[in-house]
């Protein structure tokens, strides 16, 4: 019955990647543009070269990158590559490959958006749950506005009040980059690692804020549901102490459709790190998406944009995976 | 003759709503002597399941117990502050929830689930003696050990009920409070859970106050009776000489609702429906209803007296006391 | 209507979220009278000006004969009062117009999210079980996997021309994803309310499948539908802010996102131009804030288990 729904998980898992490869594929070839003629006459404005011989080359760069074979080849051609993770290269900075630009990104962003979501949720769940305790101080509902203000902001706007406030006026934190401007890089050394982690405050801080807000206020409709249920009821008449009504009856149980929404929060943790990267100058994948945009290189938007829908789904799936593991009913019933 | 185990005086417990207070419970007297089970019967809003939670004084906001005495074994409860209350339950007194399909935790194995009553309670056994206890409560509630490492979602209804049952009897307490334990099952192992419960109380001795609105159910099981209607007693007794002879109206009309084999075909209930417990009518509260009320029952309400011994009726219709 | 106001005084939440949103729309209508629209575009006026009133054109509006006279120098005293931008707009003027182009979009964000989620959910939900069922809910929970605002960005980007979107091409482009979750809820809400008796009881009275939905299950979903709504609305906005702050539009209109992607632009922060980043991130959140406060304060209606004392 496990295997039922390991299948069933991996199906979907298998479905989301095939919808986003397929998205990326069809949108552009809807679409009345051709990125390729775009870009060199785009440099031929740019370098004011004279305007010869540019249909040829149109052609060349054209059969480089594979279009002008028919549709269904492309498309064909398009899913293998992307089976073995290749992305294609970057037209604006040819011959780069987008996996290069990737592989040189996705650090930053792996450190940032982990930090942030595991602090996010670690806090963020134990406030929700303290909040929607019945035994809490009351005086503890005060945190309920800025925290709904909180998780109701987009992260960069978050991030520029912070930028403003806390490393222009107060100076207290840099304005931006993973390092100061004449550091050297010197992953060995602990002293960089230090300066990486000052850096990193506030954008971290930004999304943090963010999801604690969400998720707290999650929690805490979560826990004032659960503390409705019977068996917080009998549990008080065992006579049971009160951390253990809160943690083992409480929190764990409101804890798990939390859990469900996981990947959605994934989601809107990385989709707001991309504008937050941007905005502090960080140089992970947000901001190489957003410098590609700007630049109009659709393969960069387009690699970037799979690579990360496929880094949230498989999280996603391993998440699901660990779902037994905490409901026992689940393996038992019926996949849901 | 022994102390009573129970003793309640005067108690009230009101709702504080924005329309005013609720009388859920609003003067009960009550003694319940070691070893006798009693029935606390009501129809829905009687305030019977309220006098259960006010008993283990878990209470909640809007409601508060505004009054009154509840002497478990010599200690006033009220007098407890809430980590001695902690104590009591469970220990002293334990409950036996309606419905248990719900009232088990999800996620804990049931081994567990009885463990963490005991633990927190007397830390001082160790894992090994635990889980023996836990073996001998399954066995004594008629389940086997197999129970133990399992989850509540994988037992039916009647095992889960014996579950609660062997929770509740986990600690020996002196008073076991079951609030209509069997409303959510079967007739047929709504028996079965009633005589292991019979059998329990029997073997441990035990008080049992056993909430519910079944009088058939309760003529089989019960010593004494306790007739509840809008938050007050009319008429408490042995089983037995209410039966025979209900000195309340209320009480007569509920032993002749009940459907007997030889009536086919004729149901009587109680014309007309409870009051609003928030707008109590003066006099006696079950007068809109009574076939035999009086003028006097308009105006005054009856006490709740002795007429004979141990027998405890509130009705004007043997002589006029105010309350 | 008194029975209104009595219930917004116990849901505080509700109360202030519709408060803020009115407030907010009155700012954007009645601010139009007090502004030169061109006044939001650029080399309207003098740059880089932090706030303060003109007032010798004010003190000229006694001088003036005509009524039109008098309000055409009351906007130019009044076109400083939030200051000006790097590229010489007036701040005032952006934000009145933004912050009514914003609530456009969010507006038909809401609608087809509200539209679509709502004919989508009904209809998967009370014929669950079946292939149309099957088909939409798992595109439905694949859309729902992928983050929404990825998508925006691949969309936005293959749009014709990104730097000319219109409200309307930009407010369609974040409906895309505004449908998902409001069908998602309303599907497993109107799956609950199914099995309830007086559905059991409109079938046997030979009410047909249509009717059943408009009639009995719709009118029970009112605050449901209500916070789909301000949930979608709320996501269009956002998803449109995203978009914005990327760069992705039409730059030259003084959308709330696009301001701030001018402020990065033109690093305000640096230049201590505090105004042009407090002003429109003030209006953001307040209107985020709304719309979230307006969504909170109907769940509490939706769900009453969450109505507490506290």
């Amino acid at each position: 019955m496990r295997l039922s729904y390991l299948l069933r998980r991996l199906g979907f898992l298998v479905g989301v990647l095939w919808t986003a490869a397929t998205l990326n594929f069809v949108l552009p070839h809807i679409a009345p543009r051709d990125p390729v003629a775009e870009q060199i006459n785009q440099k031929v404005a740019t370098m004011g070269l004279t305007a010869t011989g540019i249909a040829e080359q149109i052609e060349s760069y054209k059969e480089i990158f594979g279009l002008n074979k028919p549709l269904w080849q492309q498309y064909v051609d398009y899913l293998w590559r992307l089976l073995h993770f290749d992305f294609g290269f970057s037209i604006v900075n040819y011959p780069r490959t987008v996996n290069e630009l990737i592989a040189q990104s996705v650090w930053w962003t792996i450190g940032l958006v982990g930090t942030a979501t595991i602090l996010a949720f670690l806090l963020g769940t134990l406030l929700g749950a303290l909040l929607g305790w019945h035994k809490s101080p009351k005086a503890m509902g005060a945190l309920i506005p800025p925290l709904m203000v909180f998780s109701a902001s987009p992260a960069f706007v978050l991030a520029l009040v912070m930028i403003y406030f806390l490393a222009f006026r107060a100076k207290l934190f840099p304005l931006g980059r993973p390092y100061g401007f004449l550091t050297t890089v010197n992953w060995s050394s602990f002293k960089f690692w230090i300066e990486v982690a000052y850096h990193a405050v506030l954008p971290a801080l930004s999304l943090i804020l963010v999801s604690l807000g969400q998720w707290s206020l999650g929690m805490r409709a979560m826990m004032i549901t659960t503390e409705g249920d019977d068996y917080m009821t009998f549990a008080e008449a065992k006579g049971l102490k009160g951390p253990r009504l809160f943690f083992q009856y409480g929190l764990r149980n409101a804890l798990l459709p939390q859990i469900t929404s996981l990947a959605v929060r994934l989601g809107a943790i990385v989709s707001g790190s991309t504008l937050v990267e941007v905005y502090f100058q960080y140089p992970g994948l947000g901001n190489r998406l957003g410098g590609a945009i700007q630049a109009l290189d659709y393969y960069v938007i387009s690699g970037i944009v799979f690579f990360m829908v496929m880094g949230i789904a498989l999280a996603t799936f391993f998440v699901d995976l660990l779902y037994p593991f905490l409901d026992p009913r689940i393996s038992y019933a019926r996949g849901t | 003759m022994n102390e009573p185990i129970l003793k309640i005086v005067d108690l009230r417990v009101y709702y504080h709503v924005e329309a005013g207070a609720v009388k859920a419970v609003d003067g009960v007297d009550l003694d319940l002597d070691p070893g006798v089970k009693l029935g606390l019967v009501g129809e829905s809003g009687s305030g019977k399941s309220t006098m259960a939670l006010a008993l283990m004084r878990m209470i909640k906001e809007p409601g508060r117990i505004e009054g009154g005495q509840m002497i478990l074994d010599g200690t006033d409860l009220m007098t407890l502050n809430d980590e001695q209350m902690r104590q009591v339950r469970l220990s002293q007194l334990s409950m036996i929830p309606q419905g248990a399909m719900n009232s088990l935790h999800p996620l804990l194995r049931i081994e567990d689930q009885i463990i963490d009553g005991i633990r927190d309670h007397d830390p001082t056994l160790d894992r090994s003696e635990l889980r023996e206890r836990v073996g001998i409560l399954l066995e004594s509630v008629e389940l086997t050990r197999r129970v133990a490492r399992m989850y509540p979602h994988e037992l039916s209804g009647g095992m889960k009920q014996r579950v609660a049952m062997a929770i509740a009897i986990s600690l020996h307490p002196a008073l076991i409070i079951a609030d209509e334990p069997t409303s959510a099952l079967d007739v047929v192992i709504q028996r079965q859970v009633m005589e292991t419960l019979d059998r329990l109380q029997d073997e441990m001795d035990l008080s049992i106050i056993l909430i519910g609105h079944d009088m058939g159910l309760m003529a089989q099981f019960v010593d004494r009776l306790a007739v509840m209607y809008a938050g007050r007693l009319m008429e408490l007794g042995d089983t037995k000489d209410l039966f025979r002879e209900p000195l309340h109206p209320y009480t007569d009309l509920l032993i002749q609702s009940l459907p007997v084999l030889e009536n086919k075909g004729v149901f009587t209930g109680i014309p007309g429906i409870t009051p609003s417990l928030l707008d109590v009518p003066p006099g006696c509260v079950f007068h809109t209803r009574c076939p035999a009320a009086t003028d006097v029952c308009q105006e005054v309400t009856p006490a709740f007296r002795q007429l004979r011994p141990g027998h405890w009726v509130s009705c004007h219709e043997h002589g006029v006391v105010e309350a | 209507m008194r029975g209104f106001f009595a219930y917004v005084g116990r849901n505080p939440a509700l109360g202030w979220g519709l408060g803020i949103l009115i407030g907010l729309l009155l700012f954007t209508l009645v601010g139009r009278v007090f502004i030169n629209t061109e006044d939001a575009y650029g080399l309207a006026t003098k740059p880089d000006l932090p706030p303060g009133l003109d007032r010798e054109a004010l003190a000229k509006i006694g001088e003036m004969p005509t009524l039109k006279g008098k309000l055409d120098q009351l906007r130019l005293g009044l076109r400083h009062i939030f200051g000006t931008d790097s590229q010489g707009k007036s701040l005032l003027a952006s934000i009145v117009v933004g912050t009514g182009m914003t609530l456009e979009i969010g507006a038909i964000a809401g609608a087809f999210g509200l539209g679509i989620g709502t004919l989508l959910g009904f209809v998967t939900g009370y014929y669950a079980g079946s292939l149309l069922d099957n088909v939409v809910t798992s595109v439905v929970d694949v859309v729902l996997t992928m983050p929404g605002f990825l998508i925006l960005v691949l969309i936005a980007s293959s749009v014709a021309d990104p730097n000319k979107m219109s409200v309307l091409t930009m407010g369609l482009v974040v409906s895309v994803t505004a449908w998902a979750f409001p069908t998602r809820a309303i599907r497993s809400q109107v799956l609950s309310m199914r099995e309830r008796p007086f559905v059991m009881m409109a079938k046997l009275s030979a009410m047909s499948g249509p009717e059943i939905i408009l009639k009995e299950l719709m009118p029970n979903l009112l605050p449901y539908l209500v916070m789909s709504l301000a949930n979608s609305v709320y996501g269009g906005v956002m998803g449109s802010l995203g978009l914005q702050g990327l760069g992705i539009g039409d730059r030259r209109q003084p959308y709330l996102g696009m301001i701030i992607w001018w402020i990065q632009y033109y690093s305000a922060f640096l230049r201590g131009m505090w105004w042009w980043i407090i002003e429109p991130v003030s209006i953001i959140i307040l209107l985020l804030t709304a719309l979230t406060l307006i969504s909170f304060g109907l769940d509490e209606i939706a769900n009453p288990r969450t109505r507490r004392s506290v």
